[in-house]
C-alpha cells in the first residue's frame, strides 16, 4: 500500500520552516516523519502527517507551494543488514531508489524507512511478493 | 587634434546647408525603398519635396523602437541585400533582437566617426589599441576597431573576458589606448591589483569608455586606478554603433558627429520639439546611411543638448550625459535589458508563471543580474533534481534571449512584490547617481 507524502517549497530564508511547522500545529496534525532536501537556495520539506488532506488545506491557505505523492512505507527488522536486505531486492530488478527517510517507530524491535521508488508501483508489488512488511495508510493516519 | 578639421570645426550655417541637403537625399530615398516610411508619410500627407531644410524635420514622423520590432529582421533596410555587407544585431523590447545592415559606405562612415572619437582623445597612429568590447553581433568591438584601424594604430582585438590574461597583454605588449565599458576597466584596475601589478606597469595614456550609465566618481576612479584619461563615448546599434557622439579632451560633454546625424531634444510625452538646452528625450536622423536610415528615431535616452563654444574647437552640439531612460530599460554590462524580455522567456516556458523580479547589482565593479522567479504548481514536484532541471532551463533561455548571464533563484508564490496588482520588475542596487 502506498502511503500520502506532502512535498513544501521552501525558500532558503529564515522562518520558513517554522512557519510550516506552526500552521500544522494549529490545525492539529501530528508529523509522523520528516525529511528536508536542501540545495544552496531552496529547500524540499518531505512530511508523512496523521491527516494529510487536512494538512494540505492548511498549508495551502499559509500560501506553501504543496505536492502531495505517493511513497512506500517499510518496516524492516531493527538489526544490522535489515535494511541492507530490502535495498538489495530493489538492485536485483533494477529499481532505483530517489530517496529516503526514517519513519519514528513506537515498537523496539521494528524501523521504518519511508521510500520513493522511481517506480513506486513496482517496487511496491516486489517488496510484498518477497514478503517485506509495508504500512498500510490505516498505519500511518489518525483513525476517522 | 582632429580626425576632419574640416568638417568638425565648421561654422553653423555651413554645417545646416550640409545637413539639409543631406536630409533631403536621403528622405527621398526612405520614402522611396522603405514601405513603413513612405505609409507614415503619406498618412502624414508629407512629400519627400517638402523635405528640403532641417526646419522640415518636424514635418517627419517619429521612429520607434517597436517599428523595428515589427520589421524583424530586414523590413527597414533602404537598399537591396546585394548591397548590404554587415549585420549587426541589438537586444529588442522583447525576445526579439533588432538586425541592422551596412554598406561598405556605411561601414566608412561609422569608422570615420570613431576615428574623430579617438582622434578626440588624443590618439594617433603611433598609438596601441586594445579592444575589450565584446566582438561579435554587439557592435562595440568591430565598432571602434574599425576606427581605430582607419587611423593607423596598432590594434590588439583582445575582446572580452579572461581579464588575467588581458593585464598581461595590456603590460606586455605595451597598449596606449583602451576601450572597453566602464566597469570592466574597474575590474580590470581590481584585478590588476589582486596581481600585484602597479599602474606605472602599464603604458595607457586614454580609455574610451561607453555602453553603460557611468558617473563622474567612477570617471575619477578609473583614471586614478590605471593612471589614464577616461573618455565617454556614445552610440546606439540603431543609429551606428559608438561614435554616434564622443568626448574631447574637455571632457564635458559630447560632441555629436552632426554631419552623419540630426539631433533634436523633444518632450518624450507630447512628442513637441524643446529648445536648444532643455531636458528631454534624444531623437536622431541619419543622413548619410545608406543600409539603416532612420529618421526622428526615439532613443529613450533624456539629455540635455548645448551649442556653447567648445575650448577643443569642435563646433558641433555637445550632449550631457543620458541623465536616465524613458522607459524602464536597464543596461547591465553594456548590454540593453527589458524586464519584458524575462517576461516572454518565461511565457514561452509554459510552466512558469510570468512573476519574476530582476536584481541588478555591482560586484567588485561588475553588473551582476539575478532574476527570481515564484514558482508554479506544474513547475514544483517532491524531487530536487526536477526543479533544478527547470532553474537550468530558465537560466539558459534567459541568457541567450538577454546575451548576459543571470543567476535564477527559485522563489515561493506570491512572495515577490505587487503593487496595485502589478508586479515590480526591477531592483537596481547599483546607486548609479548617488
Amino acid at each position: 500500500m502506498l502511503i500520502k507524502q506532502l512535498s513544501i517549497f521552501l525558500e532558503n530564508k529564515p522562518g520558513r520552516l517554522t512557519a510550516v511547522t506552526r500552521s500544522l500545529s494549529e490545525a492539529g496534525i501530528d508529523i509522523r516523519a520528516l525529511s528536508i532536501a536542501d540545495t544552496k537556495d531552496f529547500g524540499i520539506v518531505r512530511l508523512i502527517v496523521s491527516n494529510p488532506d487536512k494538512a494540505k488545506e492548511a498549508l495551502a491557505e499559509a500560501n506553501c507551494m504543496i505536492r502531495v505523492n505517493h511513497v512506500i512505507a517499510i518496516a524492516v527488522e531493527d538489526r544490522p543488514g535489515g535494511l541492507a536486505n530490502v535495498l538489495e531486492m530493489l538492485v536485483e530488478n533494477k529499481i532505483g531508489v530517489e530517496y529516503m527517510y526514517s519513519y519514528v517507530s513506537r515498537t523496539a524491535d521494528t524501523a521504518y524507512v519511508i521510500l520513493r521508488a522511481d517506480d513506486n508501483k513496482r517496487a511496491e508489488a516486489l517488496l510484498s511478493d518477497q514478503g517485506v512488511k509495508l504500512l498500510s495508510p490505516e498505519d500511518v493516519y489518525e483513525e476517522a | 587634434m582632429y580626425w576632419n578639421k574640416e568638417v568638425e570645426c565648421c561654422s553653423l550655417d555651413a554645417l545646416r546647408a550640409l545637413q539639409s541637403y543631406r536630409l533631403a537625399q536621403t528622405v527621398k530615398r526612405v520614402y522611396e525603398n522603405v514601405p513603413l516610411y513612405r505609409q507614415r508619410m503619406d498618412e502624414l500627407g508629407v512629400k519627400p519635396e517638402d523635405i528640403r531644410s532641417v526646419d522640415d524635420l518636424k514635418k517627419l514622423p517619429f521612429t520607434y523602437k517597436q517599428d523595428l520590432r515589427d520589421t524583424y529582421p530586414y523590413g527597414m533596410f533602404a537598399v537591396p541585400m546585394k548591397e548590404i555587407v554587415r549585420l549587426h544585431a541589438s537586444s529588442g523590447t522583447t525576445g526579439k533582437q533588432i538586425v541592422v545592415g551596412y554598406t561598405r559606405n556605411d561601414l566608412d562612415v561609422w569608422s570615420d566617426c570613431c576615428a574623430r572619437a579617438l582622434t578626440a582623445a588624443g590618439a594617433t597612429k603611433h598609438d596601441l589599441m586594445h579592444v575589450s568590447y565584446g566582438y561579435g553581433l554587439f557592435t562595440g568591438g568591430l565598432g571602434l576597431h574599425g576606427g581605430a584601424e582607419k587611423l593607423g594604430m596598432t590594434v590588439i582585438p583582445v575582446s572580452t573576458g579572461n581579464t588575467a590574461r588581458q593585464i598581461n597583454i595590456l603590460r606586455d605588449f605595451g597598449s596606449t589606448f583602451i576601450c572597453c565599458t566602464p566597469s570592466y576597466a574597474l575590474f580590470l584596475a581590481e584585478t590588476m591589483k589582486e596581481m600585484g601589478i602597479d599602474k606605472s606597469e602599464i603604458k595607457l595614456k586614454a580609455g574610451l569608455f561607453g555602453a553603460e550609465p557611468w558617473t563622474e566618481e567612477m570617471r575619477r576612479e578609473i583614471e586614478d586606478k590605471l593612471g589614464l584619461k577616461a573618455l565617454d563615448i556614445y552610440g546606439l546599434t540603431e543609429i551606428i554603433g559608438p561614435g554616434v557622439a564622443f568626448e574631447c579632451e574637455e571632457q564635458n560633454g559630447m560632441h555629436i558627429n552632426e554631419d552623419h546625424f540630426i539631433v533634436e531634444t523633444i518632450d518624450p510625452d507630447t512628442g513637441e520639439v524643446l529648445p536648444e538646452g532643455s531636458q528631454g528625450e534624444t531623437v536622431f536622423s541619419c543622413i548619410t546611411k545608406e543600409g539603416f536610415p532612420l529618421l526622428r528615431y526615439r532613443t529613450r535616452d533624456i539629455a540635455v543638448l548645448s551649442r556653447e563654444k567648445c575650448s577643443c574647437g569642435r563646433t558641433f552640439i555637445k550632449m550631457k550625459k543620458p541623465a536616465g531612460r524613458s522607459d524602464d530599460m536597464l543596461i547591465i554590462r553594456g548590454v540593453n535589458v527589458f524586464p519584458s524580455q524575462v517576461e516572454s522567456v518565461l511565457l514561452q516556458l509554459g510552466n512558469t508563471a510570468p512573476y519574476y523580479l530582476l536584481v541588478v547589482d555591482r560586484v567588485n565593479n561588475t553588473d551582476t543580474l539575478e532574476i527570481k522567479v515564484e514558482i508554479t504548481p506544474e513547475m514544483f514536484s517532491d524531487t530536487v533534481k526536477s526543479l533544478e532541471d527547470q532553474s537550468r532551463a530558465i537560466k539558459q533561455a534567459v541568457e541567450s534571449t538577454l546575451g548576459i548571464s543571470a543567476k535564477i533563484t527559485l522563489v515561493e508564490p506570491k512572495s515577490l512584490p505587487r503593487t496595485e496588482g502589478k508586479a515590480v520588475h526591477v531592483q537596481d542596487n547599483r546607486k548609479l547617481h548617488d
